[in-house]
């Protein structure tokens, strides 16, 4: 199971502070934590600096690159600021995301095949949200044409069927991991990736919501998962799914959390 | 415990069955449809609204107590007559330009529903042109534009000066949120108001049209 650790995000007070007085110690201090928590790309987002935004995501580049060495999910809507974030990149980076968006595949086709990268594909249609698993799954199928077709390998492609709020609609659960499996058994080889948290927005105690989610996401067989990898709980969770699942051959990982006292939640 | 006051528990605890049947009740005892509009159905949206704010309703409670007072309010309705339906001010509501996102944009329309304005939702991907056009139309009190991509802000700001061109900016008070949405980005485009959530909308959108 591939992390990518959410936390360094300007959506969040916090974070968007410390990027405005660019307290590179406070952000290094935040990317370390998740690298030790096992996050495997740390993700970096500016795009509350709407005007300023190519320039933030940059120094967010460097300065998380400086304090940790761990490739970035450099995420943004912006073709633009994406173009500036890859040339500031040491290694391979995830380029989160492309969609099928009128402007925006065409503009963010060159800035994914110029280098090798992993790239998070959103499955919605050029005009609308998903509702159903058969929509996320048309929209995701027809991105995975587009992008093989320009030589992108299956292998770095990860299809975000786009969790949405299950207290708005009761069925989307169910919608987003029916569309995994049908992924993961439709092209073998290609990944799945979601952000978790957006499931449980407007109700309480989503911390539980975030955490059941992922064992049911884990189980249809995603391979990545957008989360904070500090929260203890939430990693526990992973890891034990992971062993009943199979994919931790004599419950070593869980075993050796258990020792290093990770699993004391 | 009056009619009104046991409708406005029934919408409160989203009830729909209840809110309905004790609506009929009150139609059947006479009272003015005009009051159950205002002492019921509008007084307990704002309860319910204060309540969401506060952190002591969630989410789909708050759709199940806006979905009682439509089914109501479709009860209701062909009881109005002329000048009976006076609400509390006009606004016109979208996502902007190029940005499909509309989950935030229809919790804010349904509480500023539930409140008493009247609302014109042009959808997602509204243009700069397609507010404008709207606006000439309908002459509202309040623009609301919602926006959940860093890529798509900029369209609020296209919004607001396409308003100032067409020279009706003066005549209408600019409402935006959304994720990216900061106090200070509505500063920077000369908004007139940023509301973070759904519950602070209907605050904000009260002390615009000058009833709170």
């Amino acid at each position: 199971m591939l992390i990518v650790g959410e936390n360094i995000n300007t959506s969040r007070r916090r974070i968007s502070e410390a990027v405005e007085h660019q307290d590179a110690v406070f952000i290094g201090n935040v990317a370390k934590s998740q690298a030790d928590a096992g996050a495997h790309y740390i993700d970096v987002n500016a795009g509350t600096f709407v005007d300023r935004e190519a320039e933030y995501l940059c120094w967010l580049v460097e300065t998380v690159q400086n304090a940790v060495d761990l490739p970035l999910c450099l995420d943004s809507p912006s073709p633009k600021a994406l173009f500036e974030a890859i040339r500031c990149h040491r290694g391979e980076p995830m380029i989160n995301s492309i969609s099928l968006e009128k402007d925006r595949f065409n503009a963010m086709l060159p800035v994914v095949t110029a280098q090798p990268c992993r790239i998070v594909a959103l499955c919605m249609a050029e005009s609308a949200m998903p509702v159903t698993a058969d929509e996320r799954v048309k929209a995701g199928a027809l991105l995975i044409e587009k992008l093989t077709a320009e030589g992108v390998a299956l292998e770095n492609i990860f299809m975000d069927p786009l969790v949405q709020p299950v207290s708005i609609d009761p069925h989307v659960g169910h919608a987003v991991l029916d569309a995994i499996k049908m992924f993961m058994n439709d092209f073998p080889g290609v990944n799945t990736i979601c952000g978790l948290s957006n499931v449980s927005f407007g109700l309480p105690v989503r911390r539980l919501i975030n955490s059941t989610f992922l064992s049911l996401c884990m189980l249809q067989g995603l391979s990545a998962a957008i989360l904070d990898p500090t929260d203890s709980s939430l990693m526990a969770t992973l890891l034990s799914a992971e062993m009943l699942l199979g994919r931790d051959e004599y419950c070593e990982k869980y075993i050796d959390a258990y020792q290093r006292g990770c699993l004391d939640v | 415990m009056t009619t009104i006051e046991t409708l406005r528990q029934y919408i409160n605890k989203g009830s729909i069955e209840g809110a309905v049947n004790q609506t009929q009740k009150a139609i059947d005892d006479g009272l003015q449809v005009k009051k159950i509009l205002n002492d019921g159905l509008i007084a307990a949206m704002d309860e319910v609204g204060e309540k969401f704010s506060k952190g002591a309703l969630f989410v789909p409670q708050m759709l199940r107590s806006a979905k009682a007072m439509q089914e109501c309010m479709e009860l209701i309705k062909p009881f109005f007559r002329e000048g009976d339906l006076t609400p509390k001010g006009k606004i016109l509501i979208g996502t902007v330009h190029r940005d499909l996102h509309d989950i935030g944009k229809n919790l804010v329309a349904m509480m500023l529903e539930g409140a008493g304005f009247a609302i014109t939702d042009l959808g997602v991907d509204v243009s700069a042109e397609q507010f404008v056009k709207k606006a000439q139309e309908i002459e509202p009190d309040i623009v609301a534009m919602s926006a959940l991509l860093s890529t798509t802000m900029p369209s609020m700001r296209e919004t607001i000066e396409a308003l100032q061109r067409a020279q009706i900016r003066n005549t209408v008070k600019v409402m935006i949120g959304g994720a990216p949405v900061t106090s200070q980005f509505a500063k920077d485009i000369k908004a007139d108001v940023y509301a973070p959530d759904a519950g602070s909308a209907v605050i904000e959108a009260k002390k615009l049209a000058g009833i709170s």
